[in-house]
């Protein structure tokens, strides 16, 4: 297994976009964990970072916006086997998939959430988005967005998520290895990764992420709750990135036996008809 | 012989638990049901009635007649006294102010009371209604012992006992047959339908009259292997499943009307990246809340038109218990072959009515699956999701079963790889492929019910859950009067099946739509696809059922 396992697409990013380093990083992740392209599902939504799947030659879901997460989770919930990753953008999750965002927390299904997360909308041409900072000008915007941006690390960890980390694209080592952290970690992972976008955010370029984020380093507990909250509302002149939060919890599968215990759902046998005809029985 | 009993009362009082009672204990005696149920959406007050048909011969249909009264209260004697026979009786407690000649005023509550609990009441009222039709109480018994703990039960049929006291027996009458029934309504033979086909995921948001497949599902789950999922709206039940059934599962949801309007974006998603997918659309009338808990036919053009675009789709109107079970399952059958949603469209009456069948029988119950993993096997031949062929049907693996294989599934138009396209020829392509399934589909339809006369004066078209009631209002019609009626109901409604239709209206001088919608929506589907005109209607959308006497009345005005 090397470099050569997963193939290289032609993409319709603009050059510079925070998306070929998160490609790459998720690449060098899967070959580091000895993932075959084959065992790996990668789901998206809508937007640009939703097309990942289109670039990776593992089994891949592109969805509709906002839906990535409910396909992902139920197809972990139907074959755990395979190793589902969701990539998709700030608008597709934290905006119209919002309601998945919340309740797939509470549902723990092991699967991973990558959130190319570059504060505004870029497939649409440049509308903020649900992350996108007070005063920020666009289109739609002109007088600079009036609503201030949700917090998306503090939300997941306040939810109840199990893993939650923040990381930047140009980073590609430390992105990395927070990416190998949360495919292996068991259940659901959130890694909200920062990205430039060079089209259409001229605010929060490369070199404004660059200025302000810094690396969590061995001092940062990241089982602390407390303290995780504290650290995940970081946010301005000093970035964190790093595992803010980490909890082992109990999985979807691991609340279901049949889920636990047996081979995949998928290559489950149907109920015998013996036992159908037992439940048709009852209401003889 | 052919009864019909109304119990009424106000939510809470526990109609619902003593009617299971007394149609289970008609159907352990013999007889045929057709229970209906008519409650508001509310939990407490108001007024709830169910009406516990039974008779030796099959019945299909409920009927307006009544032959007896079960009122818990004053307020169901007035509602429904107009519909009594003139021989027929009401049961009450004495405390009800109401006077009438045939109402007999009981101390149930007081007997209720005696016998330890004034919760045994609907018992009591039924230890009585036992004896005016003369009927052995071991039934009920037997009954009661099934559906509560031992305390609870000996309670019951010691109130059974004391109400069978209360009153002498107004009908004499000799049991039938020996009973190899089951008693069961529309949803839940729909449950079944979805574990005999094999279904091992079942995503959805409660709603009624859906829910109730939900509950059953979630009652077998660990006995089935299903799982079943409540999602956090109808959005994300329809994804689910969705993502269910690409990973090779199985998979459904369900809804009625106002969910199922959430999930249309959806729908085209099952179309677009030709994912197979089961979807249980249970009417209510609309439009927005319309109202819950009640029944209506007025969601058959948004079913087969909804989501934008064009793609392939089946949709199925079910009949009755019977064929709920086993269109579920065909249901998944043919979402798998042709790899296309495939609505089944039921409504509260059918969700919700129980009546008496032969057991399902399972021999006639096949799972296809139509994967295609052994051409793929030896890695010679390339996998492409949406390949391109003569039938439209591309192959289909399990992701991740075959390794070096990538199955790719697109929201976006895309190549035979599911690479996304913007190619003109490509998008052509693709679409008369997908265009192409349904073709192949309308050669596997099945052509509607047909009832009555070969060469009618009348025809009657419906569709779904009015088979019941359309067959016997025809029978009615054909003995009772000089004219010769005949109907034709659809159960596959999408694509609509022509051939009988187009047999059957040159025969006919008369052809009469008969519907539970405000529009005649069938008629409006028939009109578009093969130019045939109803001559009249007969609709009713006030979200009561229409029951075969009011088809047989109104074809006697119109005629």
């Amino acid at each position: 297994m090397d470099k050569c396992t997963y193939k290289t697409f032609e993409t319709a990013w603009c050059p510079g976009c925070g998306d070929f380093n998160i490609l790459e990083a998720l690449k060098n992740a899967l070959i580091s964990l000895k993932k075959k392209p084959h065992e790996v599902l990668v789901v998206g939504g809508i937007g640009q970072a939703a097309k990942t799947a289109q670039y990776i030659n593992t089994n891949g879901f592109c969805g509709l916006h906002g839906r990535a997460i409910p396909p992902a989770a139920a197809a972990k919930i139907a074959n755990k086997n395979l190793t589902v990753i969701i990539n998709t953008g700030d608008g597709d999750t934290y905006g119209e998939g919002g309601n998945h965002f919340i309740h797939n927390i509470r549902r723990n299904v092991d699967i991973t959430h990558f959130v190319h997360n570059n504060q505004i909308y870029g497939l649409t041409k440049g509308q903020a988005s649900p992350t996108t900072d007070l005063g920020h000008r666009t289109a739609v915007q002109p007088e600079g967005s009036i609503n201030f941006p949700i917090n998306p690390v503090l939300t997941a960890i306040s939810l109840g998520a199990g893993f939650v980390a923040r990381a930047f694209s140009g980073e590609l080592e430390h992105l990395t290895s927070i990416m190998e952290e949360a495919i292996k970690y068991r259940g659901y992972a959130l890694v909200d990764i920062l990205q430039p976008c060079v089209s259409f955010n001229k605010i929060n370029t490369f070199s404004w992420y660059s200025k302000r984020v810094y690396k969590l380093d061995d001092s940062y507990d990241c089982t602390d709750k407390l303290k995780a909250m504290e650290k995940a509302m970081e946010w301005g002149d000093k970035i964190p990135i790093g595992i803010i939060f980490k909890k082992e919890m109990e999985t979807y599968h691991d609340k279901v036996d049949f889920l636990k215990n047996k081979e995949p759902l998928v290559y489950q046998e149907p109920v015998s008809k013996e036992k159908i005809n037992d439940m048709i029985r009852e209401f003889a | 012989m052919d009864y019909n009993i109304l119990i009424g009362g106000a939510a809470g009082q526990g109609m619902e638990t003593i009617t299971s009672i007394i149609e289970k204990a008609l159907k352990r005696a013999g007889f045929e049901i057709f229970t209906i149920r008519d409650y508001m959406s509310r939990v407490r007050g108001g007024h709830n009635f169910t009406q516990i048909r039974f008779s030796e011969e099959k019945i299909t249909s409920h009927r307006d007649k009544l032959s007896g009264i079960i009122a818990f209260n004053a307020k169901t004697i007035s509602y429904h006294i107009k519909r009594l026979e003139n021989h027929g009786f009401i049961i009450s407690d004495e405390s009800v102010k109401f006077e009438d000649a045939r109402l007999k005023k009981l101390p149930l509550m007081e007997t209720a009371k005696e016998t330890g609990n004034v919760r045994v009441f609907g018992s009591v009222a039924a230890g009585a209604l036992f004896k005016l039709f003369n009927i052995d109480i071991s039934f009920l018994e037997e009954v009661l012992k099934e559906t509560f703990r031992e305390e609870i039960a000996s309670l019951n049929i010691e109130a059974v006992k004391r109400g069978y006291a209360l009153v002498d027996s107004l009908y004499s009458i000799s049991l039938p047959k020996k009973d190899e029934n089951i008693l069961i309504n529309g949803n839940d033979a729909i449950a079944l339908g979805i574990i005999a086909a094999g279904c091992k995921f079942y995503s959805a948001y409660p709603m009624t009259p859906s829910t109730s497949i939900m509950n059953y599902l979630a009652g077998k789950m660990h006995e089935a292997g299903i799982v079943v999922e409540q999602a956090e709206d109808e959005i994300a039940a329809i994804n689910m499943a969705i993502g269910a059934s690409y990973a090779g599962v199985r998979a459904m949801t369900g809804t009625s009307g106002g969910g199922f309007s959430l999930m249309v974006e959806a729908l085209g998603l099952a179309g677009m990246q030709e994912i197979p997918l089961v979807i249980a659309e249970i009417q209510r009338p609309g439009p927005a809340t319309g109202l819950p808990t009640r029944t209506e036919q007025s969601d058959l053009k948004f079913v087969i038109s909804a989501s934008h675009g064009e793609f392939p789709r089946m949709v199925i109107a079910l009949k009755n218990p019977e064929d709920s079970f086993y269109q579920t399952v065909r249901a998944f059958n043919i979402a798998d072959k042709y790899r296309i949603p495939v609505v089944i469209l039921g409504d509260q009456y059918l969700a919700d009515y129980t009546t008496t069948i032969k057991p399902f029988d399972l021999s006639k119950v096949e799972i296809k699956r139509y994967f295609n993993h052994k051409d793929y096997m030896d890695g010679k031949k390339e996998f492409k999701t949406y390949e391109i062929n003569k039938s439209g049907i591309s192959p289909r693996i399990i992701p991740g079963k075959i390794e070096g294989t990538r199955v790719l599934a697109d929201s976006d138009e895309h190549d035979e790889y599911g690479l996304i396209t913007e190619s003109a020829e490509v998008r052509k392509n693709m679409c008369e492929k997908r265009l192409r399934k349904m073709e192949l589909l309308k050669e596997e339809l099945i052509e509607p019910s047909f009832y009555g006369e070969d060469e009618p004066d009348v025809l009657l078209l419906g569709w779904g859950s009015l088979d019941g009631p359309m067959r016997e209002a025809v029978g009615l019609l054909n003995k009772n009067t000089g004219k010769k009626y005949a109907a034709l109901v659809f159960g596959d409604i999408w694509p609509l099946p022509v051939k009988m239709l187009n047999e059957m209206h040159k025969k006919a001088k008369t052809i009469i739509n008969v519907e539970q919608n405000a529009t005649g929506q069938l008629a409006s589907v028939i009109r578009a696809e093969t130019g045939i005109t109803c001559h009249r209607s007969i609709l009713k959308y006030d979200g009561r059922p229409i029951s075969r006497d009011e088809i047989y009345n109104k074809l006697m005005e119109v005629n």
